[in-house]
């Protein structure tokens, strides 16, 4: 039987614009056979994890360069928790100083990428953690 | 030499390169020539693809002198967290020898909310500083003399709202709107192709826009009324072509959309400024800035009629790539930004900012904005690149390249036509779906190694040491601006404000109205940004994105 393929949400909550990075990680895991939604710019958490549901998906990638992350990617994981989508892996990026990353973690966030890294180290990391 | 001879002497050349390459090839990927010779610019006439700096077609600078007379404006883009905290670094930044201002609005002030709206909520005072309304913004102003300094603002869907309240901030330091220079960027269409901070629908979007050009030609005559923008089209992953045919593509728009307004060419064509991103790759992006003169002022002269010189010359402000600057070893980053200077410079901007060896990283610190200003100072005062107009002028490379980019350029633009012009091309997805399509090979290619970052793919440190001593916004920015808008609600005269955003309601309904008298009138009552948007939302309807994924 084939195995079911991956569905991953690329989503960018609050009110970026910067979709660069967004766009070319979702072609990327579009490319390594996910399958990809994305959700255009300027979503509030709310409407992400109503999408997450909708779509049925197992990933929500986030992508953020505004400096919101601390306060939009905790939101989307504590909104996905109160969905009872507790199976959902978490993953962000963006510009993110190393600083906040432990934070961002504990808040269920699985993996955080800056710039610099490569969309083979995303897509090894969702194949080998999602749930 | 007779291009016989040269011909007889490249045939020698390459049979001599036959056996190089027999012992030691070439790095592959490579997408030049790897030599230029004056066969790959057969044709080239002085006059008609030179000329004189200064005149017609530009290629070689928009003034006589260029820097010989007076180096281009540095400015540093800066904005972050409350007025009274941007203002500091405005004065810091003018002390340190900066000529110009360039200012950094937060999102919430970029689409037009206020800083205690819901739909802020972690976002205020973080890429820029917080504006709600006039009274920030005559902080942001303090003992900043107007008259003297020139600002560019950094602000597009919410443009005419900034500029009155920058009318209004001069006016009470008692300096007339006719002395005011400076550039607000009032760029919508690259907002819907590029960086995302669009409000209305692009109709009432150039209705403004257009309201902009007449209201400055009148009355602010000294001000650039809008800056066209590739810097973001470049930095959502265009080539060099891409950006500047793109952001040409929405010059026509602009300028057609003014005309249908029934103003003459002439009028308005000289307040039209440009904005490019400068790369890492120095004489292509030298190229460039020439291309782009020769096409504008031809585009200019040929389809549109201009006459005056001014309307025909292409004036550009220059910022140097963020999206080159790395995380990784960031001080690497201070010499990425020397050789964007030296290409800004050689290709012969008109005002410059640089950006700071920290901002993959967060907001640059004073530290870091100090080096970024230093390196401007370094290459205008140290290096020789501003003694001589257009250096690079006669370089068989260099003038190949500004043929090629320039054709390049006028393929997309006869596309974009073809199309029906720049806004449909961006409803119709083309122009964000090259975009992507560039953005995408580039990331495969260094992915892949065939184009190498250091310090990314390629000489990469085993153990980073983590920058010092970085800018972070606190999160109570947010919480202070709220309660100052709370303040300024309470004691301002509130049946001022909404007579003011009722006549500008009215007015936004009738398309024959000039709407920036109406929003300086709100803004001096001291109604917010917040609120004035509000109301031409209501009337105009927000922007929705199509997908092109």
């Amino acid at each position: 039987m084939a195995e079911k393929r991956i569905r991953v949400l690329v989503a960018k909550p609050g009110l970026d614009g910067h979709d660069r990075g967004a766009k070319v990680v979702a072609r990327a895991l579009r490319d390594a056979g996910f399958e990809v939604i994305y959700t255009g710019i300027r979503l509030t958490p709310e409407q992400i994890v109503e999408t997450a549901l909708q779509e049925d998906v197992n990933v929500v990638a986030l992508s953020l360069l505004s400096g919101a992350h601390n306060t939009l990617f905790p939101e989307v994981t504590k909104l996905l928790k109160a969905k009872g989508l507790n199976d959902v892996l978490v993953v962000g990026g963006g510009v993110i100083p190393d600083a906040d990353i432990p934070g961002l973690k504990e808040a269920g966030i699985a993996d955080i990428y800056t710039p610099g890294t490569p969309t083979s180290k995303i897509i090894e990391f969702i194949k080998g953690n999602v749930k | 030499m007779a291009n016989e001879k040269i011909l007889e002497g490249l045939k020698a050349y390459n049979a001599a390169v036959e056996k190089t390459l027999a012992k030691s090839p070439e790095r592959t990927n490579l997408e030049v020539n790897r030599l230029y010779t004056p066969l790959d610019i057969e044709g080239f006439d002085y006059e008609t693809n030179l000329g004189f700096p200064g005149s017609y077609p530009f290629t070689r600078g928009v003034q006589p002198t260029m820097y010989r007379g007076r180096f281009w404006t540095m400015r540093m883009y800066a904005g972050f967290a409350t007025a009274a905290e941007s203002n500091k670094r405005y004065r810091l930044l003018l002390e340190r020898g900066g000529s110009g201002l360039s200012c950094a609005f937060d999102l919430p002030t970029q689409i037009g909310y206020d800083s205690d709206d819901p739909i802020a909520e972690g976002e205020v005072g973080k890429v820029g500083v917080a504006i709600d309304s006039l009274e920030d913004m005559e902080v942001l102003f303090d003992q900043i003399p107007l008259g003297k300094v020139s600002t560019s603002m950094t602000i597009n869907a919410p443009a005419a709202i900034l500029l009155a309240m920058y009318i209004a901030v001069a006016e009470k330091q008692g300096v007339p709107a006719s002395q005011l220079n400076g550039t607000i960027q009032n760029d919508i269409l690259k907002e819907y192709s590029s960086r995302g901070t669009y409000i209305f629908p692009p109709a009432p979007s150039m209705r403004l826009i257009t309201n902009i050009f007449e209201y400055c030609s009148q009355n602010v005559p000294r001000w650039n009324s809008i800056s066209i923008s590739g810097y973001h089209i470049r930095e959502a992953g265009a080539t060099a072509a891409q950006e500047i045919a793109f952001t040409i593509a929405d010059g026509i728009a602009y300028v057609e959309a003014a005309l249908k307004a029934g103003m003459d060419i002439d009028d308005f064509a000289g307040s039209l400024s440009f904005f490019w991103n400068a790369h890492n790759n120095v004489l292509e992006e030298v190229a460039k800035f020439r291309a782009s003169r020769r096409v504008w002022s031809k585009l200019m002269k040929e389809r549109f009629g201009a006459k005056k010189p001014k309307s025909q010359m292409l004036r550009v402000h220059t910022q140097t790539a963020g999206s080159m600057l790395t995380a990784q070893q960031p001080d690497n980053n201070v010499v990425r930004v020397a050789l964007q200077t030296a290409a800004a410079v050689m290709g012969g901007t008109q005002s410059l900012h640089t950006n700071s060896k920290d901002e993959a990283l967060a907001l640059p610190s004073e530290a870091s904005v100090t080096v970024a200003l230093r390196t401007q100072q370094i290459v205008a005062e140290e290096s020789g690149l501003a003694d001589v107009v257009d250096p690079l002028g006669g370089s068989y490379y260099v003038e190949a390249l500004t043929d090629k980019i320039e054709a390049e350029c006028w393929d997309y633009i006869k596309k974009i036509d073809d199309l029906g012009g720049a806004p449909v091309a961006i409803e119709k997805g083309y122009i964000q779906r090259e975009i992507q399509e560039s953005a995408y090979k580039w990331q495969m290619q260094v992915e892949k190694g065939e184009r190498v970052i250091v310090g990314v793919n390629k000489y990469v440190d085993k153990k980073e040491v983590p920058p010092k001593d970085l800018l972070r916004v606190d999160a109570s920015v947010g919480e202070g601006q709220k309660k100052r808008l709370a303040a300024l609600r309470a004691k301002r005269d509130n049946a001022a404000v909404d007579a003011a955003l009722d006549a500008l309601e009215e007015g936004a309904k009738d398309e024959k109205v000039n709407l920036m008298p109406l929003i300086l009138t709100a803004v001096k009552a001291y109604a917010t940004e917040g609120e004035i948007c509000k109301r031409l939302r209501k009337v105009f309807g927000e922007y929705k994105a199509i997908s092109t994924l």
